[in-house]
């Protein structure tokens, strides 16, 4: 029944190249989640505009990103703008392919945030001699990412499963790449999928608990 | 000098100001009062620009306010504003809410700023509150610091809209005093309150708001305590 044996050693000599994945992999979650923050922010700003067409535009990225497989969100990032005679690296696509993602789900998280903001914050600090920018940047803003804190996380750890996306646009330096790279040579499958398990298992906690960590330091009030 | 001069408001189908004129003079003190709807926090809103008008103007030091090449933000510095809920900013300190727009609309120093804020807390009597978030002060500490952060701008005017309503009565003659300390250092201010007594101790005139019109105005003596109009005489019975 088991005609499978289990190599460990091989498996474990192999860590270091596998860390150093999960960096690339911890890399392009970070990069995406920026992006996708300040996507997000203006595509909540956009689908609460008057603009028709800010507000067309905003709602066209949103329902994209959010009724989509992430995967063909990616593929499109690659092939897609590719055949339009724009070719980015998997790297690149990759990376524009969850910030898309991100963005998408984040506006709708920000949008839900803005609300819990009252209007008259921004009154009292326009009544103060403040631009409009600075009333959104210094009072509403801080006030929506206490309230979209923890959603926020949530997103992260997401964004950092969907780099194991990257392969399908033949990413093979972050965790996913780098752990198929292996099976590839070794057929050793189960050991370092499952340590790659491990890898994205670790990172998301430390991501939860950190914020968590963090949050109880921003947000004292 | 602040000149009301036959503004019209409206939202939507609602005309909330039908037509109201009013001057107050520098360091003249104007209540305002009337029933709840009549208008009263739309005008406040309207003199420093925060509502539109559709007819008539303001002129605030001669600056008409919603003409379209006039810089509200910096005509805001010279008008503070206190509003009937509490707008303290949570997520700041009391210090810091104070030090806020000295900081970003003036561009105060750090070390400026923030002495300017302490002599203001000081002044409304929170010095023992500096590093304290709002959500720790009472309704009335609250309302005494966000004058505090208005006074910090060193405006010229200042708007005050039922600033003791949602206060505690034991909390309410604390706000007060800070009223009265400014009125006797000669600040030109419009208060709309429902404080009738306190109305007639500190002001110099009196204007009884009434469906969108002033419908009585004068001294205190003459609209509080010999109204002539019958809508006037109807309200003070109401809130006496
Ligand atoms: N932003 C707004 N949109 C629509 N209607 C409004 C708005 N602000 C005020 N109103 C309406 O305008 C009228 C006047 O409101 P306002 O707040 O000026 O009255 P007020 O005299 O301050 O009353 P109160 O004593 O209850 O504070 C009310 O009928 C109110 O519902
Ligand atoms: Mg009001």
């Amino acid at each position: 029944m088991f005609s499978y044996t289990f190599h460990w050693r091989a498996a474990f000599q192999a860590l270091p190249q596998m860390l150093a994945g999960a960096v690339v992999t911890l890399e392009i979650a970070v990069l995406s989640m920026i992006i996708g923050i300040v996507c997000g922010i203006f595509l909540a700003l956009a689908s609460g505009s008057h603009s028709k067409i800010l507000r067309g535009a905003a709602a066209v990225w949103i329902e994209t990103a959010r009724n989509t497989p992430a995967l063909l969100q990616i593929y499109m990032a690659y092939f897609g703008l590719g055949s339009l005679g724009i070719h980015i690296n998997s790297f690149a696509a990759l990376l524009a392919g969850i910030a898309f993602n991100n963005a998408g789900y984040l506006a709708e998280t920000f949008r839900g945030g803005l609300r819990g903001v009252p209007e008259t914050q921004a009154r009292a600090a326009r009544s103060l001699g403040m631009t409009a920018p600075q009333a959104f940047r210094i009072i509403v803003l801080p006030q929506m990412m206490r309230i979209v804190f923890y959603p926020l996380t949530n997103q992260m750890v997401w964004a950092v499963l969907m780099t194991s996306l990257g392969v399908i646009v033949g990413l093979d330096n972050d965790l996913t790449g780098v752990t198929q790279n292996l099976n590839v040579l070794t057929f050793r499958t189960f050991e370092f999928f499952t340590i790659a398990a491990g890898f994205y298992y670790v990172i998301a906690k430390i991501i939860t608990l950190s914020a968590r960590a963090l949050g109880w330091r921003l947000f004292r009030y | 000098m602040i000149e009301i001069q036959d503004i019209h408001k409206s939202f939507g189908s609602l005309e909330v100001l039908k037509g109201v004129s009013l001057n107050v003079e520098k360091g003249e003190v104007v209540s305002v009062i009337g029933g709840s709807g009549s208008g009263k926090s739309t005008m406040l809103m309207c003199i420093n620009g925060l509502e539109k008008i559709q007819r008539g103007r303001i002129l605030v030091d001669g600056t008409d306010v919603h003409a379209r090449n006039t810089d509200l933000n910096k005509l805001r510095r010279k008008i503070g504003i206190v509003f009937q809920q509490w707008n303290a900013f949570p997520h700041l300190t009391v210090l810091e809410n104070v030090m806020l727009a000295p900081r970003k609309v003036l561009g105060r120093s750090r070390q400026d700023a923030e002495a300017v804020a302490v002599q203001r807390l000081t002044d409304v009597g929170l010095a023992e509150k500096l590093k304290v978030y709002p959500s720790k002060l009472s309704g009335g500490q609250q309302q005494r610091m966000a004058i505090a952060r208005a006074l910090a701008m060193e405006p010229d005017y200042m708007l005050f809209d039922e600033v003791t309503s949602a206060l505690d009565p034991q909390l309410v003659g604390e706000v007060l005093d800070t009223l009265r300390m400014l009125s006797s250092k000669g600040m030109t201010m419009i208060v709309v309150t429902h404080e009738i007594a306190f109305a007639r101790e500190v002001s110099d005139r009196v204007a009884f708001f009434h469906q969108g019109r002033i419908h009585e105005i004068g001294s205190p003596e003459h609209v509080i305590g010999n109204p002539q109009q019958p809508e006037t005489i109807a309200f003070l019975k109401s809130v006496l």
